[in-house]
């Protein structure tokens, strides 16, 4: 009755299968971690090279050093600008501040602007910078005989501390930092308290056999996938139209003219990322929550405890660095998102910073958009450094993450 | 035991990481008889049963001294295939795991891996013929495209079985096959081990002493020492385990003294 | 201690702190009602103001004569678009609806909606109210705000390939990376590959956009031609789209793959497959559902993104098929609007939210049935 199968005695041919499907897979997998070196390859080749550049003046026909420009002595500088600045000019300079009362580096900044005016004609990255050198100087000399070939960092603290510039030599992104600080310092002032406080409810108080509870559920789950320009729109829709009294800072009272931008202020933007975050922060607290062990509850609740006293004494502080790790990764969305900015109003160009939360604000990210959108290929190497300044703020803000998770979890093993 | 044994066991020792699961085991299981491992739980009979296929290899820092010999060559030399070992050896689990396909998709897939070469026809008469041999195909003979997790546990374990002898092996490996289902289900698996046995040799793992005597031909009794580490006691035919045995710890095992 | 041992009061007081505490509580889970309440609101109102806003179109027809405000006869001269009976037309400022046309009169109903009837000279067109209708809306191939055309299929049409473009890259890859953490890497090979899919899924999406410009679109360019492929692209949008949501189908996916119960993968195993058989043949098609569901998110994800497109599809809505031209997507015409300086009283700000509801309605669908696919297959496992 016995039915033989014949088999295919060629398990080579099997092995071998499953040896390129191991390689596929593994093919996959590289490249994955190919385009993160790419892409981090792009952005550091873009954020340092050599560039072309034209003075008016150029330096060392008046025997100044860039690097050392502050370190320029003094009477030397006064002296330049005395002989290089037109009358007109000098005039209007020394009424805003005699020139004899500016520091050393407001005096270098000056020279470097109104006499030497440095102008980039054409930047290369990095790598061909490196490798091909010589050639690139042989190029500039052939195609701008004037201009001088110099290595920029184009991310470097000037950079970070000075407010931004029409002039790519000059541009810096300080604004734009403290603008994307002041927006996750008010979206973290939100989401915290407004996340946690609704993943407690339906961690520890919801029945989940309630149809209103499930629909509060079901209904975060969604937000947190709703597209984040959406957002954008809710903000101006509501943060800077219909609240715009409140966003505007106008009921309370005096805000200088000219900082505020109707309801087009940091506070809206902040606002706007926090109900952005606001369901990525509750799915986290609740699963925080949900990883601590019933039997802490059941132990409080034996000594007679009230639900909020086993929540406020036990639970919570139990949950917090979950809920901690799950905020900073939320936050470090935040940090990088730029749709809802975008649509909601921030500044493109503000070179002053913002001082309160009605100011305009302008934010790292927006900053680097603009930068990539121009046509002039030299805003592409600010866009670069701009890009390396916020993936660096981005791995300090996880490391803390991944910081807080390792110490609680070490001190639950001890 | 004048014939060749299916399988044996020499000196067999398992390790998991720095724990030593079994020493030293030697024991050569009769062709065509159903042997059923005993012992309590924690003495490794599992860990014995997997390393006759090979099944320890997908256990991350599990090792293995010693030799498994069938078929007169040692399944763990070098040059052996771990996945033609176990179209050979074939296993039933603990829980009915049946694949989330149709029934008939269940017992064809492992026909199939293995480089079937025949018309659907054929294919369809294996299919009958193992469902026949696993008491399963009057149950589903209607119901062939269905999804086989629809079936009773009892009808998926003994899918299982029918997806085991599908590929023909020589040896079928049983891990508790019945301690998931029910008394009048777990009847059904005793006789269908009874039938098998003429075709094939089957090894069975069960912590049930009852049905250990009712289906089995030979009895292997394991026990653990004091590091938690299962040995071999005793082995020899079932009614002599049962009735005579000759390690004291064995008698105490089976008349409930221990264990 | 005896004495508050003899009077324990076993009776359940008012407890008004926990009271009020369970009460904000709640309330915050509500506000999360609240605000896709409020997205929706905002979204429709801002789309009916779309939809009901008067445009006008210039007939071309001036008065062939001065009016008077009393006059309800307009003389017009035959030139320019015919002017049906029952049109509310403007004049300057005034709006009045036509009773009756001739080809060289008009006989009207003066000073509608609040304007005032007024003396208009000879020479000044005529314009006619028109209204963008969902049909135009839905089926239009072209959207050209300054002319009054406003059909979204070009900017559905580019989301879509984007998205289709980005889906052909981070399915394969996605799924492959699934496969090789939950089959084949070794723990601590894991330990190593999660962080970096981590660090890949936390670079922000304008940083990709950058990626695109200035990388992957000099490649593209570098390998199929500059003739070929245009600056801005839906392709090099689209394939760093997706590399954007590889992390995400490869985490999500990986979960469903792990959920499947080791029992049959041993299964497979006992019958004689290979490791590749078995992942191929058993885990991925018992994950199935979870696989659907993560793919279901990856798309509304691509659908959803923005920056990326932003600055590498092209700005200007192009109806084409061609992945290496430019095409704006929904999203990245949203945000190129509103980030000029966006008038609130202008059908450009109401289209924002017309175009946005379509968006949220598409993301909400896909985003629900994952949900519901990912419901069903816990089901199956636990």
């Amino acid at each position: 009755m016995s039915v033989r199968p014949r088999f295919d005695p060629n398990r080579a041919a099997r092995h071998r299968r499953a040896r390129i499907g191991m390689v596929v897979f593994q093919l996959a997998t590289l490249v994955g971690i190919v385009v993160l070196m790419a892409l981090l390859y792009n952005i550091i080749n873009n954020a340092f090279g050599l560039a072309a550049i034209e003075y008016r003046i150029y330096p060392a026909t008046l025997g100044l050093d860039l690097e050392t420009l502050p370190q320029t002595p003094r009477e030397r500088l006064l002296e330049i600008l005395e002989t290089h600045l037109s009358p007109g000019l000098r005039r209007s300079l020394e009424r805003t501040r005699p020139l004899t009362q500016r520091s050393n580096e407001e005096l270098a900044a000056l020279v470097l602007e109104r006499v030497l005016q440095p102008k980039v004609l054409d930047t290369w990255p990095l790598v061909p910078s490196l490798l091909h050198t010589q050639d690139i100087v042989a190029e500039v000399h052939a195609r701008f005989p004037q201009a001088e070939v110099r290595w920029v960092r184009w991310l470097n603290t000037r950079f970070l501390t000075r407010p931004q510039s029409s002039a790519p030599l000059r541009a810096g992104v300080r604004t734009a930092i403290l603008g994307s600080l002041w927006l996750v310092v008010i979206t973290a002032a939100t989401a915290l308290p407004l996340g946690v406080a609704a993943a407690i409810y339906l961690e520890e108080y919801a029945r989940k056999d309630r149809w209103y509870n499930r629909l509060i559920q079901v209904n975060i789950n969604n937000l947190a996938g709703v597209p984040s320009i959406i957002y954008g729109i809710l903000g101006l829709a509501i943060f800077v139209r219909a609240l715009e009294p409140l966003t505007s800072g106008a009921v309370f009272g005096a805000v200088a003219e000219g900082v505020t931008a109707n309801g087009r202020t940091v506070l809206s933007g902040g606002l706007t990322l926090g109900l952005l975050v606001l369901p990525i922060v509750i799915i986290n607290a609740q699963e925080a929550l949900r990883a601590v062990p019933n039997s802490l509850r059941e132990a409080a609740y034996a000594l007679g405890a009230t639900k909020w006293q086993v929540v406020w004494h036990h639970v919570l502080p139990e949950a917090l660095p979950g809920i901690m790790t799950g905020t900073i990764l939320a936050l470090s969305r935040a940090l990088g998102e730029t749709a809802p900015l975008v649509v909601v109003g921030a500044s493109t160009f503000i070179t002053f910073d913002p001082v309160h939360p009605f100011s305009k604000f302008t934010a790292l990210p927006i900053q680097i958009y603009q930068w990539t959108a121009r046509p002039q290929p030299v805003f592409r190497n600010l866009a670069a450094a701009a890009s390396l300044t916020l993936l660096l703020l981005l791995f300090l803000s996880n490391g803390i993450a991944v910081y807080i998770r390792h110490r609680a979890r070490q001190r639950r093993l001890v | 035991m004048t014939e060749t044994p299916a399988v044996e066991l020499r000196n067999l020792n398992v390790y998991y990481g720095s724990f030593q699961a079994v020493r030293d085991v030697t024991l050569a299981f009769p062709k065509h008889k159903v042997t059923a491992i005993i012992g309590p739980s924690g003495c490794g009979k599992s860990t014995v049963l997997r390393s006759i296929n090979r099944m320890n290899d997908l256990i991350p820092n599990a090792r293995i001294e010693g030799e498994v010999i069938f078929e007169g060559k040692n399944i763990y030399d070098p040059d052996v295939d771990p996945v033609e070992v176990r179209r050979r050896i074939g296993m039933v689990f603990q829980k009915p795991n049946p694949f989330p396909k149709s029934i008939y998709e269940n017992v064809a897939w492992g026909v199939r891996i293995n480089g079937f070469r025949g018309t659907k026809s054929q294919l369809d008469d294996i299919v009958e013929e193992a469902l026949r041999a696993a008491a399963l195909w009057d149950e589903v003979k209607d119901k062939l495209h269905q999804n086989a997790l629809a079936l009773s546990g009892g009808q998926q374990q003994r899918l299982c079985i029918a997806r085991a002898i599908a590929v023909k092996p020589d040896i079928i490996l049983m891990d508790e096959p019945a301690s998931a289902l029910d008394p009048i289900a777990t009847l059904r698996i005793e006789d269908l081990m009874r039938d098998l046995v003429q075709n094939y040799t089957i090894i069975v793992v069960t912590h049930n002493m009852q049905q250990a005597a009712r289906v089995s031909d030979y009895t292997a009794f394991f026990s653990t020492d004091e590091s938690r580490t299962g040995f071999l006691v005793e082995f020899g035919p079932t009614a002599q385990i049962f009735t005579n045995p000759k390690d004291p710890r064995t008698e105490a095992y089976i008349t409930g003294r221990f264990g | 201690m005896a004495q508050t041992l003899s009077s324990v009061d076993l009776r359940g007081r008012p407890r008004r702190r926990e009271g009020l505490i369970q009460v904000l509580l709640l309330a915050s889970g509500l506000l999360s009602i609240l605000v896709t309440l409020g997205i929706v609101y905002e979204l429709v109102k801002g789309a009916m103001g779309f939809f009901t806003r008067p445009l006008w179109e210039d007939t071309n027809k001036p008065l062939a004569a001065d009016v008077a405000p009393s006059d309800t006869v307009l003389p017009v001269r035959p030139e320019g678009a015919a002017i049906p009976e029952g049109a509310i037309i403007r004049v300057d400022e005034e709006i009045m609806r036509v009773q009756r046309a001739e080809e060289t009169a008009l006989q009207v109903e003066r000073g509608l909606r609040g304007t005032q009837p007024a003396a208009h000279p000879a020479g000044v067109d005529i314009f006619l109210e028109d209204r963008v209708s969902l049909w135009e809306f839905f089926t239009g191939t072209r959207w050209i705000p300054q002319a009054g055309e406003f059909g979204i299929l070009p900017l559905v049409n580019a989301t879509f390939i984007v998205s289709a473009i980005a889906m052909l890259v981070a399915l394969p890859l996605g799924l492959a990376i699934a496969i090789y953490l939950s089959e084949y890497a070794s723990p601590r090979v894991n330990n190593v590959l999660k962080p970096l899919l981590e660090i890949l899924a936390g670079v922000p999406t304008v940083v990709y956009g950058y990626f695109a410009l200035t990388f992957v679109t000099p490649l593209l360019r570098r390998l199929l031609g500059p003739d070929v492929v245009d600056i801005y692209n839906m392709a090099s949008a689209g394939i760093v789209v997706g590399i954007l949501v590889t992390p995400l189908v490869a985490s999500m996916s990986e979960d469903a793959l792990r959920a499947v119960p080791r029992s049959l993968r041993e299964a497979a195993y006992a019958l004689g497959a290979t490791k590749l058989e078995t992942a191929l043949q058993v885990v991925v098609p018992a994950a199935f559902s979870g696989l659907a569901a993560a793919f279901i998110v990856a798309v509304s994800r691509a659908i959803g993104e923005t920056m990326i497109v932003a600055l590498a599809a092209g700005a200007g809505p192009n109806f084409t098929f061609n992945p290496f031209e430019a095409a704006e997507t929904m999203t990245g015409h949203i945000v190129r609007i509103s980030g000029g300086d966006l008038s609130y009283d202008s059908i450009d700000y109401n289209s924002i939210f017309a175009i946005g509801l379509v968006l949220f309605l598409i993301t909400l669908v896909l985003n629900t049935l994952s949900q519901r696919i990912v419901a069903r297959f816990r089901e199956v496992y636990e």
